[in-house]
């Protein structure tokens, strides 16, 4: 398969802050890749340079073989976009909607009224399609978000943050409806800061940080990065000093990192299972209670508390 | 162009699905025309103006034949619905009574003031020139604007009557009809027998005389309703100027970026569609008026074509609004007080002429003055050619304030609205 997206060395500045520091990745026709980071990494600015909302402060990209700086439109012809916010005119109802931006995708007469059937169908909401947008529920709302960017079949689909403050049973929905859409055929560019969907829906995950593309692969190409270690989570009380008790748990033997947060501790170790009892015999020794602990065996999580030193929720 | 169209119309959609908005666009200017309709006593008369019994003030002390055509003309039974004439000798005594409000004004005929037009039949001399004057009550505009009207067109036909007289005589004398020592008689003879035609032609009312020489009675709603409408116009635009705004916040403006659509086509869409929907208010209002009041808005052709230039000048409003302020908050906000000081500059609350010059000149910014200069030269019997100037203005405005959103717009970005 070919790269149906080709991201060269992009950069994005605001003034003086870059949002976007020189990525660059390829995205092969077909796959589903997510580009994982948490809030304010710079994936929303990363679209809107793909999808031609923003020009690039340097670099470019090459979308479908069109560059996004020097033939925006026919990029345009090519993608699909799904945004974070619900783009959608409340006072309108799921058909209106999909017919108006249906027609500003060039459908009319018979192929606008099949594409806007079939979308309907796809999203479930056939039979509320009369019904003001205004008056859905937030996951309802989401489907028809989506479903107006597929409303002209595109190649390339990016989906920023699909899923943000919908139902589990929506969201559920949702990372079906993009593992469907994959099946039949379309590549999709999906940004998300939930670890658990990158895993799910990916053949490739790019890690972002601060602007900067700081891993790329396939998910068993990156955790073996973070190499055979687990990750143990200490929950402790609201009254306890996370930093306390990192700083010395670090100290015991077979810990390679301690990492606290908000009244949880991350210890990086190769064996989980034979931590634990000198956790606990060291936490009580301090007077400081432990809660729960979790193990979590290498996953994208631990690639980026490994790459960044910060949970991906920070 | 298609896509053009297809985002003026969703605009248009919208807006008539906001319920908030349609009691501001057209239930607003309908109650308050209706309410100064029946201030005005519009609906509760026979009169056509709906205004009655005018109290007027009149000192003669000319007691020429000039001042007395005056006198009989506002004393005629064909304004006795119309105006109330008080006649006193004493100005001091007549100008208190506008003080108190008890009159709309004071027409004051100076002694001397018919032998200042007539010529002395003996020396054939004229008198120093000697004028009537008006004194108005500010509190009564509208009333003493009628008043105003009526000597106006007495005194333009004392006018057309001397310099005919002028004219005829000159004439007689150099065609050797009469001798230049009989001019003077036959002047005065004239100037006595034309008093008396302007006697015979006091069915003068604040009617208005068409091109055509067809009367054509003037509706105190015709100045009244479309000043609300104009009003509530501005209303409309920032209205749709906000929307671009809202668009944005909304992300459906960022939205129709990334489709296979210009910027320029979006930006032209969204401006379309506030004239689209200027042009809808005003003729619903028209229809609606016509219909409920039995208001006669003029000739068919000029309306249209000033509904059409209306709308271009106050959408031009309406995208600078949007294109220099930031928020819909802020939108809504100057949008209103630009609505409100329009309406006041523009004449939709009352008569411009008597305001300061300045603030006529000021006027002119606002489409309100132009269109009310236009929509009561229609309502007066005037055609598309007796408009061409307002037409001309509220066009030349709205290219020009396009002009200036578009550029701005263009600097800033159409997606950081």
């Amino acid at each position: 398969m070919g790269s149906i997206l080709e991201v060269q060395n992009l950069v994005k500045k605001f003034g003086d802050f870059a949002a976007v520091k020189g990525i660059s990745f390829e995205i092969k026709e077909g796959e589903i890749f997510s580009l994982l980071g948490p809030n304010g990494a710079g994936k929303t600015t990363t679209i809107s340079m793909l999808s031609t909302l923003f020009i690039p402060t340097s670099g470019d990209a090459l979308v479908c073989g069109h560059s996004v700086t020097r033939e925006p439109m026919q990029v345009k012809r090519s993608i699909g976009v799904v945004p974070q916010e619900i783009a959608l005119y409340e006072d309108l109802t799921a058909l209106e909607n999909l017919r108006f931006w249906g027609q500003m995708y060039g459908l009319s007469g018979k192929t606008l009224h099949q594409r806007v059937n079939e979308v309907l169908e796809l999203i479930g909401l056939k039979d509320k399609a009369k019904h003001r947008i205004k008056t859905y529920s937030g996951g309802m709302k989401r489907r028809v978000n989506i479903g107006v960017g597929l409303l002209h079949q595109p190649r390339l689909l990016f989906m920023d943050e699909p899923t943000v403050g919908i139902d589990p049973q929506s969201r559920r929905a949702i990372l079906d409806s993009v593992k469907e859409l994959n099946r039949f055929g379309m590549t999709v560019l999906y940004t998300t800061h939930y670890m658990e969907e990158a895993q799910e829906l990916s053949d490739r995950v790019g890690i972002i940080d601060h602007g900067e593309l700081i891993a790329l692969g396939t998910q068993t190409e990156l955790t073996r990065q973070v190499g055979e270690t687990d990750t143990l989570i200490l929950h402790i009380g609201e009254n306890e000093d996370p930093h306390y008790l990192a700083g010395e748990l670090a100290k015991l033997k077979g810990v390679m990192k301690a990492e606290p947060t908000d009244h949880e501790i991350a210890l990086v170790t190769p064996s989980a299972e034979e931590l634990i009892a000198p956790v606990v015999t060291r936490a009580d020794q301090l007077g400081i209670k432990i809660q729960t602990i979790d193990i979590r065996e290498p996953n994208l999580e631990a690639v980026f508390l490994h790459l960044t030193g910060r949970a991906l929720r920070d | 162009m298609r896509k053009l169209f297809l985002i003026a119309l969703k605009d248009l959609r919208l807006i008539f699905r906001d319920r908030s908005a349609l009691i501001l666009m057209l239930v607003a200017p309908f109650v308050l025309t209706l309410g100064m309709g029946a201030v005005t006593g519009r609906f509760s008369g026979s009169s056509t103006s709906g205004i009655r019994d005018i109290p007027v003030t009149i000192v003669n002390l000319d007691n020429g034949q000039l001042g007395n055509a005056l006198v009989e003309m506002f004393t005629s039974a064909d304004l006795a619905d119309l105006v109330e004439p008080v006649l006193l000798s004493d100005l001091d005594a007549a100008k208190i009574l506008v003080d108190e409000d008890e009159s709309a004004a004071v027409i004051f005929i100076p002694e001397g003031f018919s032998a200042s037009i007539i010529p002395d039949p003996a020396t054939g001399s004229l008198s120093e020139h000697i004028e009537i004057e008006f004194y108005s009550n500010p509190t009564r505009p509208t009333s003493a604007g009628i008043l105003k009207t009526i000597l106006d067109q007495f005194i333009s036909q004392v006018e057309i009557a001397r310099i005919s007289g002028e004219v005829a005589v000159r004439q007689m004398i150099e065609n050797g009809l009469i001798e230049t020592s009989q001019a003077a008689v036959l002047g005065a003879t004239i100037g006595r027998e034309m008093s008396n035609v302007s006697m015979a032609r006091s069915s003068i009312t604040i009617n208005d005389i068409t091109a055509s020489g067809e009367a054509v009675e003037f509706d105190i709603l015709s100045y009244m309703a479309p000043g609300m409408a104009l009003m509530f116009l501005m209303f409309t635009v920032a209205y749709g100027g906000r929307s671009l705004i809202v668009e944005n916040r909304q992300s459906t403006l960022p939205r129709m970026l990334v489709t296979p659509t210009s910027s320029t086509l979006i930006l032209g869409g969204k401006v379309f569609g506030i004239f689209l929907t200027a042009v809808a208010q005003l003729l619903i209002l028209i229809g609606g008026t016509s219909l409920l009041f039995r208001l006669y808005w003029g000739d068919l052709l000029g309306l249209i074509v000033l509904v059409m230039t209306a709308a271009i000048g106050a959408t031009g409003w309406g995208v600078l609004l949007a294109a220099v302020l930031n928020t819909p908050g802020q939108v809504a906000t100057v949008g209103s007080a630009v609505m409100l000081i329009f309406g006041l500059l523009g004449g939709s609350f009352f008569d411009l002429s008597n305001l300061p010059t300045w603030v006529q000149f000021l006027s002119r910014i606002t489409p309100n003055a132009w269109g009310m200069d236009g929509f009561t030269t229609l309502a007066l019997g005037g055609t598309l050619k007796n408009i061409l100037t307002p037409v001309a203005a509220l066009t030349g405005m709205g290219i020009v304030l396009f002009t200036i959103s578009a550029l701005w717009i263009t600097r800033h970005g159409l997606s950081r609205k």
